[in-house]
């Protein structure tokens, strides 16, 4: 088969988009197995669709620290002329089920979260999100730059440095962000070298493998 | 619960074949087209890519955004497994440190790995340096073979003459992304040859085969290919194999022992079905073990019999022994100037676009043999982890307006800030030569552990030496310099108290060696044909019987060595032999 016609026979060739894959029937039966099922998700095992659906069941932050986590991805990750902002992009709910699916990122969630509300109690008097948009600025100020935060506030520069990797990997691999970012891949195409304009760009046009 | 009894099948196959990756599905391809009457045994479920691949799924199709938390390469990898699996132990001795990594899938891990197809060269068969054994055969005698695959598999690459690193029959390859062009120069001016890749994808139509496509550039041959446009053997073997209505697959079939006779003869193998948890054993004139260099070895240790009181194949007392992996050990940084760069499509294939094979002379150096690299980088579809240390980049470089700022940040400018770095990122690996040694080895747990199907588990030890070590600071230098060469902006390099970033052994899934050839019986379990010296009518034609592994991926050897025993098992059963 070549390239069309092995896009035609997935469904690719002649349609422009959309046709899922795995629609198509397979054209032959799969050989007899010892359990004589298959599994309900293709490419799935079974313990990962149960695993799923149990986390998704769960919940893990309370009304409080999502809010927090709202307020916080959107001073993060905000709207701006090219698109939405981290909670226009479910990153909030993205961060509630990666915590339980990684475990590893609950405690420090949790406990940041809580070191947060902390120090802006001491010294504003009120939880974070209940701060004034100055003051809030004024916290965040202290932890998100950790080359001259001060060293009592280690414990909030590790916390930002997590929310904002955690703000960055559900923004920009959600559909919005991924449009934003300009990739421009995933769909079927024949790679043909760096473009001649970009070679140019870098000096790049006789440098040869 | 129904009452436990041993199911004996009454049928005798020409052929049982355990496994069904790379060695099993050649073995079972070759035999069955040839007309012998095989049964396949695979301990995972059945996998086919085309009903089965996440391929051209986006990062927001996963609830974790691709995060690798269930599979150790990503939620779209291939693999049904990893380094842990569920019930299936194995233990370390004196607190060293082997990690086993195990596909339980049809076609094993060929549905997930890079496609890095190198052949091994004269030397690595027949070292000159007399540090390890020479194998029992020569490059010339396995050239054939690598032949045969190349044309029957298909391999992109370019003629380069480089003896160490054997030419093949190739498509054309893919061209160069932008970042591999500065890894070029900046590689060059090191002192490190790049050439371009060899990857077992198909960039054009394989001629003669009319049940694989094209690849359609989408780089993601981690996942598997619903075209069947790169090799799984899955797709390329077992599936077609099954088509000549000669092989037979059972699935969740995981094998407990080789059975033989009261001559030591094998006369089939038992397995419990994962499923049902019973006992079955099915009758063979032939047994082929394909089930990786660590199971293969475990089956013929847990094989006792009056006949074979050591283990089957191991009145040597070699099985599980001279085990090695690869070294890996790797860096990474990004390029300034490609800041704001141009968006286009430069997925490309899912294999490496270029790489460098190894360039020196060890006489000068401080350890034996060598390493290649693998490079990275470029413009890939956001997932997680993506922009993660943001706060270690974007203080680094000026920021639009010529300033530099802070690290870190929040905002409209973080966020431009991510834009900006997008694309910009260099990785390299190195992959290299582990010395195969006996005292690094593996063996049924002395103190009884036992998976979850009671079968008795591996117990692993496995140490590095200074040998690997110093290669691994070689790595870092060689790595460093290059970087630095090409205006990459990167973090301290790994040093002594990593030993260099040298990954654990069992990291780089190469693992070969613990069922070795050779021509002394003595110091040997198979002879140069894969067949062990105690029991004509078995053979192994995974990476166990390697001898010493070059630093070239396991893979393709591991194909030309099963097409290489199959042929053999097929001349022999025409004189009756097996």
């Amino acid at each position: 088969m070549n390239r069309r016609e092995s896009l035609k026979a997935i469904g690719l060739g002649t349609l422009s988009t959309g046709l899922i894959f795995g629609c198509k029937p397979s054209d032959k039966k799969a050989p007899e197995t010892a359990d004589g099922k298959t599994g309900a998700v293709p490419g799935r095992e079974a313990y990962e669709v149960e695993r799923e659906d149990k986390l998704k069941a769960e919940k893990f932050f309370d009304d409080h620290e999502m809010a927090t986590i709202t307020v916080l991805a959107d001073i993060i990750i905000p709207k701006d002329a090219h698109s939405g902002s981290a909670s226009d992009a479910k990153v909030p709910e993205f961060i509630e089920f990666i915590v339980k699916d990684i475990p590893s990122h609950k405690l420090p969630m949790r406990g940041g979260l809580k070191w947060l509300d902390m120090q802006c109690l001491n010294r504003y008097g009120n939880t974070f999100i209940k701060c004034s948009s100055s003051q809030k600025t004024e916290m965040l100020d202290q932890i998100a730059y950790p080359n001259k935060a001060k060293a009592e506030m280690a414990q909030g520069v590790a916390f930002f440095n997590r929310m904002r990797d955690l703000t960055a990997s559900g923004f920009w691999s959600s559909e919005m962000g991924t449009k934003d970012i300009g990739y421009a891949g995933n769909s079927p195409n024949k790679w043909m070298g760096v473009p001649a304009d970009v070679l140019k760009q870098y000096g790049m046009e006789n440098v040869k493998i | 619960m129904e009452e436990l009894q041993i199911k004996k099948s009454t049928e005798t196959y020409d052929v049982v074949v355990v496994g069904s990756g790379a060695g099993g599905g050649m073995a079972g391809y070759v035999l069955a087209n040839a007309g012998v009457k095989v049964l396949m045994l695979e301990a995972g479920a059945y996998f086919d890519p085309k009903t089965d691949s996440h391929q051209l799924k986006w990062a927001w199709e996963s609830a974790r955004r691709g995060a690798g938390t269930t599979r150790p390469f990503g939620d779209f990898d291939a693999a049904y497994g990893g380094w842990e699996l569920e019930g299936e132990p194995y233990t370390q001795k004196d607190g060293t440190e082997f990690a086993w990594f195990r596909a339980r899938m049809l076609g094993g891990r060929t549905n997930h790995w890079g496609r890095i197809s190198l052949r091994m060269g004269p030397e690595d068969f027949k070292p000159k340096d007399g540090l390890t054994d020479p194998w029992p055969i020569t490059y010339d005698e396995l050239k054939p073979y690598y032949d045969k695959v190349d044309r029957m598999i298909g391999i992109y690459g370019t003629v380069e003459n480089i003896e160490s690193e054997p030419d093949g029959i190739f498509l054309p390859p893919p061209k160069p992304r932008l970042n591999e062009l500065f890894i070029k120069q900046g590689a060059t001016k090191a002192g490190v040859k790049v050439i371009t890749g060899r990857g077992s994808v198909l960039t054009e139509a394989l001629p003669n085969n009319k049940d694989r496509g094209a690849c359609f550039y989408c780089g993601q041959c981690g996942r598997s290919c619903k075209v069947y446009g790169d090799f799984s053997a899955s797709s390329c073997l077992v599936i077609p194999a099954v088509k000549t209505g000669n092989l037979k697959v059972i699935t969740n079939a995981m094998v407990r022992e080789v059975i033989t006779n009261k001559d030591g003869v094998a006369t089939g193998v038992s397995y419990v079905n994962k499923l049902d948890l019973q006992e079955y054993q099915v009758n063979a004139k032939t047994v082929i073990l394909g089930a990786s260099a660590g199971e293969s070895a475990r089956i013929l240790l847990n094989s006792k019999s009056a006949a074979h009181p050591g283990g089957l194949a191991n009145s040597s007392g070699v099985v599980g022994k001279y085990l090695h992996d690869s070294t890996g050990s790797g860096a990474g940084g990004f390029l300034p100037q490609l800041m704001d760069r141009k968006r286009y499509n430069e997925d490309g294939v899912g294999s490496v676009h270029i790489y460098s094979p190894w360039w020196l002379d060890n006489k000068k150096l401080n350890f034996p043999r060598g390493y290649h690299i693998e490079y990275g980088g470029g413009m890939h579809m956001p997932s997680y982890g993506f922009g993660g240390g943001i706060q270690d980049m974007n203080g680094a470089v000026p920021g639009r307006d010529g300033k530099k700022k802070d690290g870190g940040g929040y905002g409209a400018g973080l966020k431009d800030d991510y834009r900006r770095f997008y694309g910009t990122q260099v990785g390299m690996a190195g992959r290299g030569t582990a010395i195969a040694r006996a005292d690094n080895y593996c063996e049924i747990d002395p103190n009884g552990v036992v998976d979850k199907y009671g079968i008795p588990v591996l117990r692993f030890n496995y140490k590095w030496t200074n040998d690997e070590i110093n290669q691994a600071k070689h790595m870092q230098e060689t790595f460093e310099e290059i970087l630095h060469n090409m205006g990459a902006i990167y973090g301290t390099m790994q040093g002594k108290d990593t030993n260099y970033g040298l990954e654990a052994p069992g990291k780089i899934i190469h693992e070969v060696g613990t069922v070795r050839m050779g021509d002394d019986p003595k110091k040997s379990a198979l002879n140069k044909w894969c067949q062990a010296h105690d029991c004509k009518n078995l053979f192994v034609v995974d990476a166990a019987p390697f001898v010493q592994q070059g630093d070239k991926n396991a893979t393709w050897t591991i194909l030309a060595l099963s097409m290489r025993t199959a042929e053999y098992i097929l001349q022999e059963r025409k004189k009756l032999n097996v």
